[in-house]
């Protein structure tokens, strides 16, 4: 569940303008889809959401815990816990193999170890057999798997997903549009995309435009 | 870790060369020897390094030893080397003063029977048995070979780690031998007893202050000189000292260096590597978690920094002794970290962790936020 209320920000050293967002609220287990031209904040909103920036005012609640009340550490440990990024980009541990970089984000989350849960997601994402290669020999789309398997392993509340599939082809993009409502079903969390690809919107009934 | 090396290997180069030249001028207060550089009398006489500074007649040796001071007297000649060997003329006391062992054979009993030092033997390949001839003069030559006279090796020394490891050590009798027979075409019908010489005397005596007293008188009223041992090698090592502590200086500098580069190459890691850090962030680990990473790889990187360089030192100082072993007689030995090599130690740490503090400041105001997004 997530909800916001008049939520603002400013970006350091451009105190003057403001951006101000809609409110939100998302009962559990929905899908959320925002969409918007490039520049608007998309992205400062998703990172509003999973706290990676403090907001200028108003107040974010996800599964009724006000996260920018927190303290920091507190913070770190929630977002851990419950919450699950994706990025447009993929970024990994480097010099860790697939199923490390699996590992340190499930150690980080401090929820215990599921080892069922791993495989089967491993499984599904086509990944089995990848376990023990670097991040640099697997391939894009198999990056792109192990990205979204990152931000889902350990069963976050919320999915909160920036771009997703703007590298995509449509059959991947597909692709990974299926696995992530899937994984949001497994997890019983919620999703949140942000995208300007249209490609995506005819998945999602729920639609928030900035 | 190029500096650790360099560090360690002065540091050991040094304290074995004291070691080194105490362990091998304990057994004598004094060296009575022909007029000259009273440092190149110890150095020739004691460590066997540098050329005599002449003769002295053995007579005088004999008056010296009847003094009341004296404790013991062991003369002691040159004249010859095999293949750059010194050959040592001197009594078999010589070997107890520095408690050398045989390892096989036995100590030699004649004229041109000879003990050598466990060096020498493994050196020149000499086993019990064999015999060899010498060459006039302290120098290898193929010249002025006394081929009339083979030495015979009746024993081989246990290794001892000391000067006469390097050494072939004969009767001063040998020596005398040796030249007599050359000098009868000179001098036909002198008394041999009365011209004989030793090339120094070392002299031990019944306490400190006779060394003192003597050394005054002989170098007042003789024409040979008497020096002190202990005073020469300590101003010999003032003077190499300066060299020391150049070095010692270049050693900290480069330290320095080294300890800046640590410090440039962390906060580079943690610039580089900001992206795979803020990711931690989102997976949920906090800024402690992240400098803690960095902290430990600090750790391991001047951990296994000083023990590659401590290795290297060693080493270095290894080849340092096979080469100084050719040139001078001189080897060094393996050893294990000593105290000042520790605080080495923990200086390299203590600039690194410094350097882990100052890098991992930056990791309180990473910017999750922007990291992820700017990529």
């Amino acid at each position: 569940m997530i909800q916001t209320s008049s939520l603002e920000f400013t970006y350091q050293g451009r105190e003057k303008c403001t951006l101000s967002f809609p409110d939100i609220d998302l009962p559990p287990q929905e899908d959320l889809l925002i969409l918007g031209p490039s520049g608007i904040g998309k992205t400062t909103l998703l990172h509003l959401l999973a706290g990676l920036l403090p907001p200028k005012g108003g107040d974010v609640f996800i599964s009724n815990t006000c996260i920018n009340k927190l303290t920091r550490k507190q913070l770190d440990c929630f977002r851990g816990q419950h919450i699950g990024l994706i990025f447009q980009r993929p970024y990994f541990v480097r010099s860790l193999t697939l199923l490390e970089n699996l590992n340190i984000r499930e150690q980080l989350s401090k929820k215990k170890k599921d080892l069922y849960r791993r495989e089967e997601l491993v499984e599904q994402l086509g990944l089995s057999n990848l376990q023990n290669k670097r991040i640099h020999q697997l391939s894009e789309g198999q990056q792109q798997r192990l990205s979204i398997a990152l931000g889902v392993i350990h069963k976050p509340k919320v999915i909160l997903a920036d771009e997703p599939t703007s590298n995509l082809d449509d059959i991947n993009c597909e692709k990974v549009i299926r696995l992530l409502k899937k994984e949001a079903q497994i997890c019983k969390s919620n999703l949140v995309i942000i995208t300007h690809d249209h490609r995506v919107k005819t998945h999602f009934d729920n639609h928030l435009v900035l | 870790m190029l500096s650790i090396s360099l560090a360690t290997f002065v540091l050991q180069v040094r304290n074995q060369l004291n070691q080194h030249l105490e362990k091998n001028i304990k057994p004598f207060d004094m060296v009575i020897g022909a007029k000259g550089s009273p440092l190149q009398l110890v150095l020739s006489s004691v460590l066997h390094i540098d050329n005599p500074t002449g003769n002295i007649p053995f007579k005088e040796a004999l008056k010296i030893s009847k003094n009341p001071m004296v404790k013991e007297i062991t003369a002691v000649s040159y004249g010859d080397n095999y293949k750059g060997v010194r050959i040592l003329g001197t009594p078999i006391e010589y070997l107890t003063k520095y408690n050398a062992k045989l390892r096989e054979g036995k100590l030699y009993e004649k004229p041109f029977e000879v003990v050598i030092g466990n060096y020498v033997a493994k050196k020149n390949n000499l086993s019990v048995g064999d015999t060899f001839v010498s060459a006039h003069g302290l120098a290898e030559n193929e010249l002025e070979k006394h081929n009339e006279k083979p030495f015979v090796v009746t024993g081989i020394l246990k290794p001892t780690g000391l000067i006469i490891d390097d050494l072939i050590i004969t009767n001063l009798e040998s020596i005398w031998e040796v030249h007599e027979h050359e000098d009868e075409h000179i001098h036909h019908e002198e008394e041999h007893d009365e011209q004989r010489e030793v090339t120094s005397l070392l002299v031990k005596f019944r306490n400190p202050i006779g060394a003192l007293q003597m050394s005054g008188h002989i170098n007042k009223n003789t024409t040979m000189q008497a020096a002190l041992p202990k005073f020469e090698i300590e101003r010999l090592m003032k003077f190499l000292g300066i060299g020391f502590k150049t070095i010692n200086g270049i050693a900290i500098a480069i330290l320095l260096v080294a300890g800046l580069s640590i410090f440039f190459n962390l906060i580079k890691t943690v610039r580089e590597r900001k992206q795979e850090l803020a990711l931690l962030r989102t997976y949920g680990a906090n800024t402690l978690q992240l400098v803690k990473l960095v902290f430990l790889e600090a750790l391991f990187l001047s951990l296994l920094g000083s023990v590659l360089g401590w290795l290297i030192g060693r080493i270095s100082l290894w080849f340092f002794s096979t080469f100084a072993q050719n040139l001078y007689g001189y080897h060094f030995v393996f050893s294990p970290p000593n105290n000042r090599e520790l605080i080495v130690l923990i200086l390299v740490i203590l600039t690194t962790l410094l350097a882990a503090i100052l890098a991992s400041l930056s990791l309180f105001k990473l910017n999750v936020s922007k990291t992820i997004s700017n990529a």
